[in-house]
């Protein structure tokens, strides 16, 4: 083993328009070590791998390969170096054979025929390496989860990987499939091949780490052996920060119910209860798939409701209709404001009004003065910024965008609910605060709020009563006062195999249901 | 002065604008049967059919859909307009039952689109089919014949001396102008088209409104086959062959993108301009009519490319205001 690292990533700077993703990180890994990366959702993770893999271009610092320095522009010059990531979302082509995937781009052939026998001789044995007894002949598509994943390290291997990248590898996969999977990363280790591995379960990651590096706000935290680790001890240092000063003190003046959802399931989420009154400010957290974004179309009505009753105001809503919703006073806006909340090519004032269009019309015909006055009255409430509200939306910035859709509902003249998923996600953090105290007021002026977010600075920050979401279930329920970052966590994270088996079989499908 | 060039450069429609002048002032220099009040007559008129059902196809390609049936459309529709007028000796009702037949073939559309999700591509081109062959089995391939003499008068008559059919286009553009620009409807179906996802997030009917769209894409395209029926007075099976792609070509070269929610009604309608009066001048010059087809063929090329190019410029500004 030699001592130079395999990977060393010195002073690493990443930049995106309006977040500063990654500040003066260091990260290096040794040949044979498994080197854990944690951290809340939007730590930085994902883009310390894509930058690993290739696909981001530093802003600055170093990145060595085995000591030399990397110049890597693209995935494809990471994996010829040796340096090969296994995403989270497979990558595999399901029409192809699992030896087709494996080779993929690369079959051996001779005066341009496919060797087919070699191909399927060396998936064969790269099948071995990784225990997977299928016939490299079978379409990757017939595969489980499980088995895709390991066909994907196979890949890595063919490319004579020195350094394996492994994504939230468990996080698909049922208890004896994570047995197997560690046990091939032990046995991995032991040729001098150097894992990545990125986790939110902190037990698998103490169990099979060397060293883990934790990452908070896009900065180094710490990168300590995982001998003096614990669970407790990983959490508080994921979360370990001081609360923002962005946020106001608000005095919730609570009404009667607005928002009451009972045994609420759909294809997403499960058994989901809580109500929500005028003037309060209601709080889903959880990790990335816990099922926010899925909550908050389930109760619009945009998925449809499989069981469970959703009333606004006291009236009971239709399984699957938004425009009902949207009547009756419930407004949604989503988390991604490019892809499902802007008409990009539209203007400003026809973005905010399109909601409330019925009641800004007569017999159809839109009443342009009484549109114009009231998109103008918002929009200088908000504080857009905007030459004039004829503006196409797509020129304004995320957070001048986002007070827009706040606006749409706000039009609405009976909005009772507002649902905000990820409200300031890709939003600098002047805008932030402007965000932040307008639901504070929006609050205070009776509106019915309820916050998906991933950010737990924000949650804690801005709710009065915050849920905690784990696998499309609710599994735990804070009071602003009983709030903590280290509660939110701890609640969000899964049940490990390890402590599953443990248990009883009762507990069991709670845990293993994160599909 | 500058600015208001490069402004009248960058509109589309203007561009738009200046190529219709363009060719117009060419042809005529090479023809001067072109300039006449007779010729003007006839290439309104021609325009006209297209420009009935291109409303139609304007709003479905805005909502982000497609409508191959409308020159099946066309014929089916024509032959119950036929058959109709025969059995009751009415135009009225001859008129009544043809926007019958083509809201039912567009609210056979909008359901397949929107309650079966079939792709508007694969259901319009299924119902295209079994259209034209319905149309056929039901006339036994034979075109029947009008046997009311004031049928022809609509699609060849004259109020003033504007021709009636001419007339009809401008009544709809009037109306469906205001439709599309002061009424809640055209702001739904641009939201639509512009942002599926979106609009079903902001509580919009998508739905209802893709169906009452292709309803009404039904009924201008019958009005359409209405006109041609009486104009030929008789109602023929292979009638609007190719009709389809004439009306798609000319509104995509007016500017409506196939992406969907781009795109004017008045552009549209200088597309159907250019189309008519290109086929107008190759028939003035005694060019073969081989070539019109390779004309055409020609310009839906250029169409889709000028729409690509569209695309572009604004996938490059999307990026370059950058968020």
């Amino acid at each position: 083993m030699s001592s130079t690292p395999l990977i060393s990533l010195r002073g690493v700077h990443k930049r995106f328009p309006g977040v500063y993703a990654l500040k003066d990180v260091d990260f290096e890994v040794r040949a044979g070590e498994v080197h854990a990366l944690v951290g809340e959702n939007g730590a930085g993770k994902s883009t310390l791998i894509k930058i690993i893999a290739g696909a981001y271009a530093l802003d600055g610092g170093d990145y060595l390969v085995e000591g030399v320095a990397a110049q890597i522009e693209s995935p494809s010059e990471s994996i010829a170096k040796g340096v090969v990531v296994v995403y989270q979302e497979l990558e595999l082509v399901p029409s192809l054979s699992v030896a087709e995937n494996i080779f993929f781009g690369r079959l051996p052939e001779r005066f341009g025929r496919v060797q087919w026998r070699r191909l399927y001789a060396e998936s064969a044995a790269l099948l071995a390496q990784v225990g997977l007894e299928v016939d490299p002949q079978t379409k990757a598509g017939y595969l489980g989860i499980a088995a895709q994943h390991l066909v994907e390290i196979a890949r890595a291997l063919s490319h004579k990987a020195k350094l394996i990248v492994m994504d939230e590898p468990t996080s698909a996969l049922s208890p004896q499939e994570i047995a197997r999977l560690l046990k091939l990363i032990g046995a991995l280790k032991e040729r001098g091949v150097g894992i990545v591995y990125v986790s939110h379960k902190l037990d698998e990651v103490l169990q099979i780490a060397d060293r883990i590096t934790v990452l908070r706000d896009g900065g180094c935290v710490a990168c300590k052996e995982a001998a003096g680790l614990d669970e407790q001890s990983l959490v508080s240092l994921m979360v370990g920060r001081a609360l923002g000063a962005n946020f106001t003190e608000r005095k919730a003046k609570l009404g009667a119910p607005a928002l009451e959802v009972e045994k609420l399931s759909s294809a997403a989420v499960n058994d989901i209860s809580f109500v929500v009154r005028a003037g309060e400010i209601v709080g889903f957290s959880g990790l990335m798939g816990a099922g926010r974004t899925e909550l908050a179309r389930a109760l619009m009505g945009v998925d449809r409701r499989l069981a469970g009753q959703v009333r606004v105001g006291g009236t009971l809503l239709p399984a699957s209709s938004p425009v009902t919703s949207r009547r009756l006073g419930m407004g949604l806006v989503p988390e991604d404001r490019r892809e499902s909340g802007i008409f990009p090519r539209r203007s400003v004032s026809d973005n905010a009004s399109i909601a409330a269009l019925e009641n800004l019309s007569t017999l159809g015909r839109i009443r342009h003065k009484a549109e114009r006055e009231q998109v103008g009255k918002w929009v200088e409430r908000l504080a857009v910024r905007t030459p004039n509200i004829e503006q196409e939306i797509a020129k304004l910035s995320g957070g001048n965008q986002q007070k827009v859709l706040l606006a749409r509902w706000l039009l609405v003249e009976n909005i009772k609910v507002l649902i905000v998923d990820e409200p300031t996600r890709g939003i600098d953090v002047g805008a932030k605060a402007e965000i932040y105290s307008l639901l504070n007021e929006l609050a205070e002026g009776g509106l019915a709020l309820v916050v998906m977010s991933s950010e737990m600075t924000e949650i804690l920050g801005l709710c009065d009563c915050i849920h905690v979401l784990r696998a499309g279930r609710l599994t735990a329920s804070y009071t602003r006062g009983e709030a903590t970052a280290e509660n939110l966590l701890k609640s969000a994270l899964p049940v490990s195999s390890a402590s599953l088996y443990k248990k009883d079989g009762e507990n069991y499908d709670v845990v293993d249901g994160q599909k | 002065m500058k600015p208001f060039v490069t402004r009248l450069l960058r509109n589309e429609q203007a561009g738009l604008l200046l190529a219709l002048v363009l060719l117009c002032i060419v042809i005529s220099l090479l023809s001067p049967v072109f300039f006449t009040a007779l010729n003007i007559k006839n290439v309104l008129r021609d325009a006209s059919l297209v420009a009935i059902a291109g409303i139609g196809m304007v709003m479905v390609i805005l909502l982000g859909e497609i409508d191959l049936s409308v020159g099946s459309t066309q014929a089916v529709a024509g032959i119950v307009a036929v058959a109709a007028l025969n059995s009751s000796e009415s135009v009225v009702l001859a008129l009544v039952a043809a926007l019958a037949c083509g809201a039912s073939i567009g609210l056979i559309n909008g359901l397949l689109i929107t309650k079966a999700k079939i792709n508007s591509l694969i259901a319009t081109l299924g119902t295209m089919a079994i259209l034209r062959g319905g149309g056929m089995v039901g006339t036994q391939a034979v075109s029947i014949q009008g046997k009311v003499d004031s049928f022809i008068d609509i699609g060849t008559g004259y109020i003033g001396p504007v021709p009636i059919p001419v007339l009809i286009v401008f009544i709809l553009f009037a109306l469906f102008y205001y439709g599309l620009h002061h009424m809640t409807f055209g702001r739904y179906i641009y939201a639509i088209g512009g942002n599926v996802e979106a609009a079903r997030l902001s509580g919009l009917s998508v739905d209802r409104t893709k169906i009452l769209v292709f309803v009404i894409a039904g009924m201008l395209a019958a009005l359409s086959a209405f006109i041609l029926a009486s104009r030929l007075n008789s109602g023929q099976p292979n009638a609007g062959l190719g009709f389809e792609l004439q009306v798609i070509a000319a509104v995509i070269l007016g500017g409506i993108s196939l992406t969907g929610g781009i795109g004017t009604l008045g552009g549209a309608f200088i597309g159907i301009l250019i189309l008519t009066v290109l086929s107008n001048g190759l028939v003035l010059l005694n060019v073969s009519s081989f070539y019109h087809d390779i004309a055409r063929g020609l310009v839906i090329i250029l169409a889709v490319y000028l729409d690509t190019r569209r695309k572009e410029s604004l996938l490059r500004r999307m990026l370059g205001s950058g968020t």
